[in-house]
């Protein structure tokens, strides 16, 4: 499952940009994560920040 | 609701793109998901005084400093400087987007097209196959907005064009993973945009100090995405900051990724344009983007009032804006994009070398084609892959 840390995100959008899904959605400050995410951890390695993480 | 064009995003990219289409008639809507135009600030802000000055009245709040000239740090830290006052024209500015961002919004909005905030687009709307306009949610509320034209501004998250059919999802080597602070330090140069290459410090990508007046300075870095972990640009920033500001006080974050794709293999599809982050228009040597942002807008804006006045928004009836950002804009990118390329294999020992290679030139009235060239002649073995495109 990926998760999303939202106490470290700052809301830039780059993760929704890499996604190859269209799984990502930032709704201003709040990232959403649709049903269509296959754990592929792209977004992950792109995040500047390090909020997201694909949890087994 | 019915409009003859909605603009998805605010950005530079959107409201030049909305300004120029409502001065030329069109009833334009262009709509901006967040409740600010402008903030949070995804950007180091700097831009070619020359070319801004072309596009729009600037108004003074909009910039923060002015520059005499850039200077270039090598990995083992001698340093060359480019560009210096004397030699006119490519000094430059950095901006406070903040503000900027909302003065073109309100030129699109003096123009005439109407600008809705906190408003998201979600999809298109579609009709026998054909788009005609966008479903959004405004302030928590479904919205239909029915247009025959739709122009996707809305940058490096750009999702029009995959709704569209036209595949905008960023590979990793084609994105650079930023991170900037606003800084204020006694050791700032207020003059010089400083540029600090080196792998240890960002990985095939740079760091950079732009400065916004009295000691304060966006500084940041941004590094190819290939090679990026998670949490890694932030890490290696802090890391920067130690070693050449380690007197820095932090007075804002700012993260973000800049498409460095090169250009894209189309920007339209019927019914649909994109513009700016969202048809990759960034510079992919420098990461700018701004200026391209608004140069592909006002043509997208023009090029929307006479489909609509011609009543043919299909592929064929766009395809104006498509040759005629390809031989504005596009052609630098399309370089841009070669010696990006080529430039992010390189080791520090080679960026010393070219570096290093420049200590006896005078290059500090050169623009960037004349220093390639200088470069060239220097160190012919390194830079022979790039010929064509230096001579
Ligand atoms: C760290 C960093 C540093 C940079 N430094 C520079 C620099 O020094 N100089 C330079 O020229 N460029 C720089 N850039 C690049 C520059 O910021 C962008 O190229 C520029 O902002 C592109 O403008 P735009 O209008 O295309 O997109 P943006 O400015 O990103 O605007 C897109 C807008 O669309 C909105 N949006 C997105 N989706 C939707 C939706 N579904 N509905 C409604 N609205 C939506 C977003 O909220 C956003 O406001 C930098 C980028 C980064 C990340
Ligand atoms: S890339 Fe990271 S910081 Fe940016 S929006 Fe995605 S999770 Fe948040
Ligand atoms: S893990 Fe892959 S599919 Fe899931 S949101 Fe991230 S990039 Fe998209």
């Amino acid at each position: 499952m990926l998760t999303v840390n939202r106490y470290k995100c700052c809301y830039c959008g780059a993760c929704v940009g890499v996604c190859p899904t269209c799984a990502l959605e930032l709704v201003e400050t709040w990232l959403e994560v649709s049903a269509e995410c296959k754990e592929c951890g792209l977004c992950a390695k792109i995040c500047p920040v390090g909020a997201l993480e694909v949890r087994a | 609701m019915k409009c003859d064009l909605v603009v998805v995003g605010g950005g530079p990219g959107g409201s030049m793109a909305a300004k120029t289409a409502a001065a030329a008639g069109l009833d334009v809507v262009m709509l901006e998901k967040r409740q600010e135009i402008g903030d949070p600030v995804r950007c180091a802000e700097g831009v070619s005084k020359r070319s801004l000055c072309k596009m729009v009245k600037l108004e003074p709040e909009w910039i923060s400093s002015e520059v005499k000239g850039a200077r270039l740090y090598a990995p083992d830290g001698k340093s060359i400087v480019m560009s210096e006052d004397k030699s006119g024209g490519e000094v430059g500015y950095v901006l406070e987007r903040k503000v900027f961002d909302r003065g073109l919004a309100m030129l699109a909005a003096q123009a005439g097209a109407r600008i809705m905030v906190k408003t998201r687009a979600l999809s298109l709307l579609k009709k026998d196959g054909s788009i005609c306009g966008v479903s959004a949610m405004r302030i928590g509320e479904p919205l239909q907005i029915e247009a025959p034209l739709v122009i996707g501004a809305d940058g490096v998250e750009s999702k029009v064009g995959r709704w569209a059919g036209i595949d905008t999802t960023l590979k990793l080597d084609d994105i650079e993973s930023c991170a900037q602070f606003l800084v204020q330090d006694a050791s700032i140069d207020d003059d010089y945009t400083e540029f600090f290459l080196g792998n240890s410090i960002a990985p095939s990508g740079y760091a950079w100090s732009f400065p916004k007046g009295e000691k304060l300075a966006n500084i940041g870095l941004g590094m190819q995405g290939s090679r990026s972990k998670p949490g890694e640009a932030v890490r290696l920033l802090r890391q920067f900051m130690k070693s050449r500001f380690p007197n820095g006080r932090v007075v804002e974050m700012v993260v973000g990724g800049d498409p460095c794709s090169g250009p894209i293999d189309s920007a339209i599809a019927d019914g649909v344009m994109l513009v700016g982050d969202a048809a990759h228009q960034t510079d992919p040597l420098t990461g700018g983007g701004i200026l391209n942002a608004m140069q592909a807008g006002a043509i997208a804006g023009e090029v929307a009032a006479k489909a609509i006045s011609e009543g043919d928004v299909s592929r064929k009836g766009l395809q104006e804006y498509e040759t005629r950002w390809r031989a504005d804009i596009g052609k630098t990118i399309a370089r841009s994009f070669q010696l990006k390329e080529f430039f992010v294999k390189l080791t520090d020992k080679d960026i010393n070398q070219l570096i290093g290679s420049l200590a006896k030139e005078d290059i500090s009235k050169m623009d960037l084609g004349a220093m390639l060239r200088i470069l060239f002649r220097l160190n012919p073995k390194l830079l022979w892959s790039l010929k064509s495109l230096i001579i």
